[in-house]
């Protein structure tokens, strides 16, 4: 066994860990308080951990597959995600065609750029290519009602659920010195710190939380679940310094940025559900609802963290 | 007796497994329980070929396997494949759409199937809708049908957003999220008139659109 895959069986272990700590928490708490289901607050939590199995068990067999494994996993979430962004725009019938695209050639060449790892095209190709074609193909359909809008919408969920997505594969093709082949722990990293940033900040918030940080946006963000769970994730991001190429310093820097960035990202997607009238995403994960809210803040915390990644210690 | 029975289940299955990867088909259970076992006729607003796949594959399978789709003789007997698909997948009732021509009254054939144990898929718009209007006014099949058999619930069933889809004239469908809205049950009531049950009925419907919602 290869020294990648050791340590990548040691954090899927782990990872197994908390689950079934938090699984064995989630039946205790229904047993005493929730025992024919009428507390929706714990209904909801073991929803969300029995999804949480299904996730990390997709995501761990991903990283054992390997390169192929972790692009097709990513390329099908922008997928879901794309159909769920879509669904809430403004799109008419004027745009099947630009949507037919997005969904069948503009996400497979992502994808594809990022598998053959062309850097060059992939960080250009949405922002670039796309950008002046796409508004074209809409174009040539004739229909000029509300376009400005529909073409805005279309380049912000390619960019969101697309672009900002594939840069957590693109993670595997960084080239930094003395790492090796351990892209695949680097991605792990970004996605475990990201997510239990995410349940930390859920976690203290329902502990101690108080003063809401965004009522208008997100009722159920708090000042202290935010500084608790950020605090909290950045020293678990410390803490994971040896799966990735930092030192344990820059390894909680890192974590404390981007958990920052998912926080934000979380806040600007709860933005886009408030203005469409919509309490969640999608129905997809139970417990969750779409793909998007459970993808919100690793949207936003991936191109930075790649991009940091890259300037700081990638030479190509 | 049909025949393909092997295929027609694979086949049947993949068509399912296609339109839930495409839409992500959720059931929504307003007004009827999934777990009964009960004969219904379910009616839907029509606006795209694969609204009755879609109603089709959120059932749960043992309602699915009872249930008939109503459809157009014209267009799914022609050629080997649609006939397949027709009747040996979905088992339609296929209905002649020229009164002129046809041979069997439409409103027996729906009742005889009905009689057989089978549940129904109906769209009593009577074509698909390519307007802008949200619901076409209904044809008087429906009516005719409660008529005959009139211990028989009918359910309205909204669809949404499959029109987007799978527009008009379009070929390849695009991935967005549809959901399927089952409302409770109505029958007619003794001495109503055509007209008047033809509007409950519609209106039923209607209430089950996302529109309705906003504007109660």
């Amino acid at each position: 066994m290869n020294p990648v895959h050791s340590d990548l069986l040691t954090v899927i272990a782990r990872i197994g860990g908390v689950l079934v700590v938090a699984s064995v928490i989630g039946f205790v708490l229904q047993r005493r308080l929730s025992p024919d289901g009428q507390n929706e607050g714990i209904e909801n939590l073991n929803a969300r951990i029995r999804a949480w199995w299904v996730m990390a068990i997709a995501i761990s067999l991903a990283f054992l597959a390997g390169r192929t494994g972790v692009i097709i996993l990513f390329a099908l979430c922008s997928f879901a995600a794309l159909r769920e962004f879509m669904t809430l725009t403004n799109a008419s019938r004027a745009d099947h065609r630009s949507l037919a695209a997005v969904f069948f050639i503009v996400l497979p060449i992502q994808y594809y750029l990022v598998w053959t790892s062309w850097y060059g095209l992939f960080a250009i190709f949405i922002p670039v290519w796309v950008f002046l074609l796409l508004p074209i193909v809409s174009a040539l359909s004739g229909a000029s009602r509300n376009f400005l809008v529909r073409v805005a919408e279309m380049q912000w969920a390619l960019m969101i659920c697309l672009y900002c997505v594939s840069h957590v594969p693109a993670l595997l093709n960084l080239d930094i010195p003395g790492y090796g082949e351990r892209g695949v722990l680097l991605i792990a990293f970004l996605v475990i710190v990201v997510q239990l940033s995410d349940v930390l900040q859920y976690v203290w918030g329902k502990l101690i939380g108080r003063h809401k940080i965004a009522p208008s946006l997100s009722p159920s963000k708090t000042i202290e679940g935010f500084v608790g769970g950020s605090l909290t994730a950045t020293l678990i991001a410390a803490s994971l310094w040896w799966i990735t190429p930092f030192s344990p310093v820059e390894a909680g820097l890192m974590g404390f940025v981007i958990t920052i960035m998912g926080f934000l990202g979380g806040l600007v997607m709860s933005a886009i559900k408030r203005d469409r009238g919509v309490k969640d995403w999608g129905h997809s994960i139970a417990g969750h609802g779409g793909f998007i809210d459970r993808l919100d803040s690793v949207i936003f915390a991936a191109p930075v963290f790649f991009h940091l990644s890259r300037y700081f210690w990638s030479v190509s | 007796m049909r025949t393909n029975g092997w295929t027609a289940e694979v086949v049947g299955g993949a068509i399912a497994f296609f339109a839930r990867a495409i839409t992500a088909v959720q059931a929504v259970w307003t007004g009827i329980d999934p777990t009964l076992q009960r004969q219904r006729v379910y009616f839907a607003n029509h606006a795209s070929h694969g609204d009755f796949i879609l109603i089709w594959s959120v059932l749960p399978p043992r309602l699915r396997r009872q249930v008939r789709p109503v459809a157009g003789a014209e267009y799914w007997e022609q050629g080997r494949l649609r006939r397949f698909i027709g009747s040996d997948v979905f088992n339609a009732v296929l209905i002649a759409r020229n009164a002129a021509e046809r041979q069997a009254d439409p409103i027996a054939q729906m009742a005889g199937a009905l009689d057989d144990g089978a549940s129904l898929i109906l769209f009593p718009e009577g074509t698909r809708n390519q307007t802008d209007e949200v619901l076409l006014p209904f044809k008087s099949g429906l009516f005719h049908l409660a008529r005959t058999r009139p211990d028989i619930d009918l359910v309205p069933v909204w669809i949404e957003n499959l029109n987007r889809v799978l527009p008009k004239g379009a070929f390849i469908p695009v991935p967005l999220m549809c959901k399927v809205n089952f409302g409770a049950a109505l029958h007619l009531t003794e001495n109503e008139a055509k007209a008047e049950f033809l509007q409950r009925s519609r209106d039923a419907l209607l209430s089950l659109s996302p529109a309705a919602k906003v504007t109660p």
